[in-house]
């Protein structure tokens, strides 16, 4: 701990536009589902946080060229990054918990069985199933096939797992000091990822055009929707988080024992893979 | 002339509450074995925590008063003591204990809903209850009957003020009766305090509870859920009667469903709806479109005047068979039979100056629910 | 405690200002804070943060007690008189809301902010932009929160606990932006907790081990793993609902193959956790106090912090005894009902822990002390009557009663809200240097003791009687309760002025406090000057454990 060199910015416009910015996107998200307008607002909101982390983050980039960051504050950013990520593992939990609780508990009471079985008073003419193809209510249709694991997810969850695989191999040649080596893992990494989003919008396509699974399309489509969905949105932000990674790769800003920004974007990205293998074997296995 | 009313009022309830205050503080003990369980249960809890209470606040102001500053001014120093810690940790786990055992034996007592005599349905609907005797084709709504200007104060308030039903729940003294209870709206929550009876009932799923009434009575409860506008103006009445008597009233009952059943075939004269039709829409329509068919605009259209209604008798019988999906405005097929439903629409085409002069017929409402 | 074991004050580098402070550092090329309202919007630091969130919270307990008022007034005596139901809904449900949300989790927010860097030594918050971003988001999250009651159809009408399908199917079309503002208020909290937990965990002075630390940080340590443990979850299942109401799944519509009660777990994984947020911090500013008026050192510290510890990782595993009445199965009422119970056992010795600390003490009563001391009292009967309500066959009677109401706002109200205004007294002469004045602070301590027990003690009556909350008209027999709830409230309300007076009379002027302004008080923050410069700790003090 080095005496008195915490550094401290005296004052920073980033998070305050930052606040304005999520202000202006969330209430025009609102107006966008509620009233069906402000799509331009909601655009220059997203534009405008894109925006905002960029400034911050180059700051923050420069202050750390700059030499200002000691250990202690590495530390600080490695906590921070580290509950960060634990905080999204428990957002996922939240729809973990929700995929068991249906599976276990409502479908099998709604169909007679267990604690509550007198439920299917109401529903006389359902069972349960998993996937669930025939929802119990007669305006719900359900999904007329689900899709198999061992085609698109099979190959989607080798496109993650070995983008973890050279991901770790990039960062062990950065920690070696081969530039040039980590370059080129890193962009495989990245051609990973994006191959996996393309797989995922393949897949989304075919369920909504030839599977019926839709968000309508009761609580099967709902949980696929949500698990994947906010999965592939993390991949985006992940993928994207690794190509700032890559341009300052190139720029030569990570040095062999100091490069926490590429760490952070690494414990980021595996996080996302392990969701991915949560979801691979309970959302499409099992 | 208002203000003196409504001092009337105020004055009138304060006489209608000082007798009803001298039980009125605590759980009442109720009428069944559960109840009387639970109500020794709360009470032996009580005092429980009364007896720590007294311990722990008399320690803590007796060094209050004794160690303050003008009487104690070197304070002592010491800041541990292991063998306390580990006293004041187990006394209260054994407490506790104490308290779990009694509780256990209660609940499992509670959920034992096996070998019932009568099973009754009972479904919550914004903002009234719904009871079906299983198995014997008797069914009714059951609806706040205290009439608005009690509630606005513009009538003095009586006794059972906002406790009070058309129809109340009829039950035998003496038999083990089963409740299955669901929802079509949103969560309700059936709950009398005499029979120590709270039950959420959830929209497509049933939950049990069961009672076993030991003395004759009227008991009232209300809904216990938030669950919209008239969530306070949904009460639970319920009349347990010696077992005979009770078997004359379902007989009764029975009779009079199978005559109403018969009246479906039959032509009905616009005046017969139009009676029937008012006491079916102010007890199940009224809460939503007001009782003179005005509604409350945004939220639950105005149904006096009209227009597209009034032109258009399929659209309202539509409207009123199966509802309007994702709106408060339920499907009232399977709620009601084809006498009720065809009167409801003809008074709603009849009343408050909307003359269509239609009278939609009862066998026409059943051809269309085949 | 003695005097003379105290660490040494740490020369300061300035006394002034947050110019004077930045320019003896290494760091001088960077811009001078700019000033006026600008310096409040772009400020980094955590004494002004702090500021900002105690003031924002205070905005909020306002406003949040005006909707309480509305709500008694209309329960003042049985039948409609002010408001119309829909109107009485969005009152409870936004009172609720604004006092969890907006004024009790913000005021500790804020107190962590103004202390824990100067009780752990630190120069300030670890991520101090991180830091202005969490604080900035809240009036955005709030102010759009608010403007939901003047869209069409009125703002959430659903109780605070939102519970589906009231608030998806049959939820007003405000509800969505609800939904938005909670999740932007939601990542303000987890924003500000990652920066607790990275400040406490990262920060300390040299020589400061964990269980040195002052229990206040040790609570919002622990707080703030709470924070990032079930924000998200909130986030979720509002996530959740914004797809059953916009999107068309079916979550929990049983239709579709969902669960309404699927809802109720998810809230209250996260709701029962939340209300040992609003309430850990409290604990440890009482523990802060007692000590310092009884001029003892705090009895068994380390079982405080293992107490703490307990009471949050049960709080993982009782959040269904809310939902004692949903028809759960036998065997999960019995364990939710058995772990309920267990939380007893902590948080006893908490209270056994402070009592032992005031014997054989030698006690002041100052207005910091007074409102403790009310809280020990009277926070320890709201978990009396919160453990009554874990007995859950009684709880089949007792629960969606005003029983209920009176459980929580015992806790909440002479136990959260009295252990922020403690701490206010406490510590105001550190933000000041001036201290508060005690005679007015007498008078708003016995004013609200008074008018808080007027207000909550009743409804324990009213609803063993078989009063059902949320309800804008009742029965006859709850008038007379009902009547003296509503004068109490409003006396309680009243009193809250006072409060205001004190602090802005405190700001402006009054008896200059020392550093170390109450004699038998031992944290860090005591060692700098009062009021406590803008920078201070830039240097680490050397850390010398005392007594614990
Ligand atoms: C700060 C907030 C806070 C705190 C600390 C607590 C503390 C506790 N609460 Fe409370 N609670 C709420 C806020 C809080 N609660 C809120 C907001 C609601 C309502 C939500 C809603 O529906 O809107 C609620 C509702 C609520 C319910 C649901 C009631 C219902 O809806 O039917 C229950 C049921 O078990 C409960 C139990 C408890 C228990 C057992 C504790 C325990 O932690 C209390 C422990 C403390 C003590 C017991 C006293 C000190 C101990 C001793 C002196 C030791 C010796 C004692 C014994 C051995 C008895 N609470
Ligand atoms: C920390 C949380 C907190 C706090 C501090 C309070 C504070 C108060 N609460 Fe509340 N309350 C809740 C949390 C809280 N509450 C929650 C979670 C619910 C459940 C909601 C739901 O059911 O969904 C609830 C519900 C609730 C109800 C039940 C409503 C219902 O079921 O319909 C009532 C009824 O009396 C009530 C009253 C009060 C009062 C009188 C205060 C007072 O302490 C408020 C005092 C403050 C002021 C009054 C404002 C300051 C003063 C002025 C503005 C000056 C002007 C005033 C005068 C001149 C008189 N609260
Ligand atoms: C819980 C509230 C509620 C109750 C009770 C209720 N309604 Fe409605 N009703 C509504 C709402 C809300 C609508 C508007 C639906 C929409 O958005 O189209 C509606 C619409 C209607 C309409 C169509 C009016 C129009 O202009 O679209 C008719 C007819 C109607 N209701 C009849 C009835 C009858 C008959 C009953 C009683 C048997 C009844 N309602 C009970 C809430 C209710
Ligand atoms: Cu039905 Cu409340
Ligand atoms: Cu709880």
């Amino acid at each position: 701990m080095s005496g008195g060199s915490y550094y401290v910015p005296a004052s920073s416009k980033w998070p305050a536009l930052g606040s304005a910015a999520v202000g202006l996107m969330m209430v025009s998200l609102g107006a966008v589902l509620v009233h069906g307008q402000g799509a331009l607002f909601m655009t220059i909101g997203l534009v405008a946080v894109l925006a905002v982390m960029w400034f911050w983050f180059r700051d923050v980039v420069k202050e750390s060229r700059q030499g200002l960051y000691d250990a202690q504050m590495d530390r600080s950013f490695r906590w921070g990054m580290g509950w960060f990520i634990f905080s999204e593992i428990m957002f996922f939990a939240a729809f973990f918990g929700a995929l068991f609780y249906v599976r276990t508990f409502s479908l099998p009471w709604l169909d007679g069985e267990g604690a509550k079985g007198v439920a299917s008073l109401l529903w006389p003419d359902f069972t349960a199933s998993w996937p669930l193809l025939n929802p119990p209510g007669e305006n719900v249709v359900g999904p007329l096939e689900v899709v198999s694991p061992w085609q698109l997810p099979l190959v989607n969850t080798i496109f993650l797992i070995s983008s973890s695989i050279t991901l770790t191999i990039s960062h062990e040649a950065l920690k070696e000091g081969h530039r040039a080596t980590a370059r080129n893992w890193l962009i495989g990494t990245l051609a990973l990822g994006v191959c996996f989003l393309i797989v995922q919008g393949i897949e989304y396509y075919e369920a909504y055009t030839h599977y019926g699974i839709t968000l309508e399309a009761g609580i099967y489509g709902s949980t696929f929707f949500l698990l994947t969905g906010f999965h592939g949105l993390h991949v985006t932000i992940g993928a994207i988080t690794l190509a700032v990674l890559l341009a300052r790769l190139l720029k030569g800003h990570f040095t062999p024992d100091d490069h926490f920004a590429f760490e952070a974007g690494a414990w980021y990205w595996h996080f996302v893979d392990v969701v991915w293998i949560g979801l691979f074997l309970f959302v499409y296995v099992f | 002339m208002r203000r003196k009313l409504a001092l009337m009022t105020g004055a009138g309830s304060l006489c209608g509450v000082t007798p009803a205050l001298a039980n009125g503080w605590n759980m009442p003990v109720g009428v069944t074995d559960v109840s009387r369980d639970i109500h020794s249960l709360h009470m032996t809890i009580f005092w429980i925590c009364v007896v720590i209470g007294v311990v722990v606040f008399g320690v803590m102001f007796y060094s209050l008063l004794r160690f303050r500053r003008s009487r104690h001014t070197d304070s002592a120093n010491f800041h541990e003591n292991t063998t306390v810690e580990i006293l004041w940790t187990t006394v209260p786990l054994l407490i506790l204990v104490g308290m779990a055992l009694p509780a256990t034996a209660t609940l499992r007592q509670m959920y034992d809903t096996s070998e019932a005599d009568l099973d009754v349905m009972i479904t919550g609907q914004q903002w009234r209850w719904r009871y079906e005797y299983l198995g014997e084709d008797v069914g009714f709504t059951s609806s706040l009957s205290t009439p608005r200007a009690q509630i606005t104060g513009e009538e003095e308030r009586q006794e059972h003020y906002l406790l009070e039903v058309d129809e109340p729940l009829v039950l035998p003294v003496g038999r083990k009766v089963r409740f299955l209870m669901t929802a079509d709206d949103v969560i309700h929550s059936w709950w009398v305090p005499e029979l120590a009876v709270k039950q959420d009932t959830i929209p497509g799923f049933v939950n049990e509870n069961w009672v076993r009434i030991n003395e004759p009575g009227i008991y009232r409860g209300q809904c216990a859920e938030l669950c919209g506008k008239d969530h306070a103006f949904m009460p639970i009445v319920v009349h347990a009667m010696e077992s005979d008597e009770f078997d004359t009233w379902l007989a009764d009952r029975k009779e009079a469903a199978a005559q109403e059943a018969l009246g479906v075939d039959r032509e009905w004269a616009l005046d017969e709806l139009m009676e029937r039709g008012e006491q079916v829409y102010n007890s199940v329509c009224a809460s939503c479109h007001q009782v003179d068919g005005s509604g409350s605009e945004p939220a639950f259209p105005a149904l006096a005047g009209n227009e597209q209604l009034l032109s258009d008798v399929e659209f309202h019988i539509d409207v009123v068979l199966n509802g309007v999906p994702g709106t408060p405005m339920a499907a009232y097929r399977n709620n009601m039979n084809p006498v009720e439903l065809a009167s409801v629409i003809t008074y709603e085409r009849n009343a408050w100056g909307n003359e269509t002069g239609d009278a939609v017929q009862p066998s026409e409402i059943q051809s269309r629910l085949e | 405690m003695a005097l003379n074991q105290l660490p040494k004050p740490t020369p300061q580098h300035s006394t002034a200002t947050a110019a004077g402070g930045v320019a003896e550092e290494t760091h001088d090329h960077h811009d001078q804070p700019p000033r006026g309202a600008l310096r409040w919007l772009l400020t980094t630091n955590h004494k002004e943060i702090g500021s900002m969130y105690l003031i924002f919270s205070l905005t909020m307990f306002f406003i949040g007690g005006i909707f309480a008022l509305v709500v008694r007034a209309e329960l003042f005596q049985p039948g409609l008189q002010l408001v119309q139901p829909e109107f009485f809904n969005q009152m409870t449900t936004m009172h609720g809301l604004i006092m969890v949300f907006g004024a009790v989790m913000p005021a500790f927010v804020g107190l962590a902010n103004w202390m824990v860097p100067l009780q752990v030594g630190a120069p300030d918050m670890a991520l101090p932009r991180l830091n202005n971003f969490s604080f900035w988001l809240l009036p955005v999250a709030f102010t759009l929160l608010l403007s939901t009651l003047l869209m069409p159809g009125g703002g959430p009408n659903f109780g605070w606990t939102f519970y589906a399908p009231l608030s998806t199917t049959y939820g007003p079309p405000s509800t969505t932006f609800f939904i938005l503002s909670l999740h932007i208020a939601g990542i303000s909290s987890i924003l500000g907790a990652i920066n607790i937990i990275a400040t406490i965990l990262n920060m300390r002075a040299p020589g400061m081990r964990m269980m040195d630390m002052p229990l206040f940080v040790w609570t919002w340590l622990i707080t703030a793993f709470l924070l990032i443990a079930v924000m998200p979850v909130l986030a979720g299942v509002i996530t959740m609902m914004l797809m059953d109401i916009n999107f068309g799944t079916s979550f929990f519509t049983a239709a579709g193959g969902g669960d309404p009660v699927l809802f109720q777990h998810l809230f209250w994984f996260f709701g029962h956790p939340e209300v040992y947020i609003m309430i850990l911090p409290a604990f440890g500013i009482v523990s802060a106090i007692i000590p310092t008026f009884a001029r003892k050192p705090l009895f068994g510290y380390a079982s405080m912090v293992y107490a703490t510890a307990s009471i949050a990782i049960l709080s993982f595993l009782v959040w269904a005894h809310h939902m004692f009445v949903v028809g759960m199965p036998l065997v999960a009422e019995l364990f939710f009902m058995y772990t309920t119970m267990l939380i007893a056992i902590p948080t006893g010795v908490k209270v056994f822990n402070w009592i032992a600390t005031l014997f054989r003490g030698s006690i002041t009563f100052e207005t910091p002390m007074l409102f403790a001391l009310a809280f020990v009292v009277l926070f320890t009967i709201g978990g009396f009557s919160g453990l009554m309500l874990a007995i859950s066959p009684a709880d089949f009677q007792y629960h969606d009663t005003y029983f209920v109401v009176a459980h929580f706002h015992y806790v909440l109200v002479p136990g959260a809200v009295f252990s922020i205004m403690a701490a206010v007294y406490y510590w105001l002469p550190k933000w000041t240097g001036h201290y508060a004045d005690e005679r007015l602070g007498q008078w708003h301590f016995w004013t609200s003791v008074i008018g808080v027990n007027l207000t909550f003690f009743p409804m324990h009556f009213s609803g063993l009687a078989g009063m059902p909350r949320r309800i804008p008209d009742y029965s006859l027999q709850f008038a007379d309760f009902n009547m003296v709830s509503s004068l109490g409230a409003f006396m309680f309300g009243a009193s809250q002025l006072i409060f205001v007076w004190v602090i802005i009379k405190c700001v402006r002027g009054g008896v200059k406090a020392p550093a170390q302004a109450w004699e038998g008080a031992g944290d860090l923050e005591w060692t700098v000057p009062s009021p406590a410069p803008l920078h201070t700790f830039e240097t680490p003090p050397e850390f010398k454990p005392t007594s614990h």
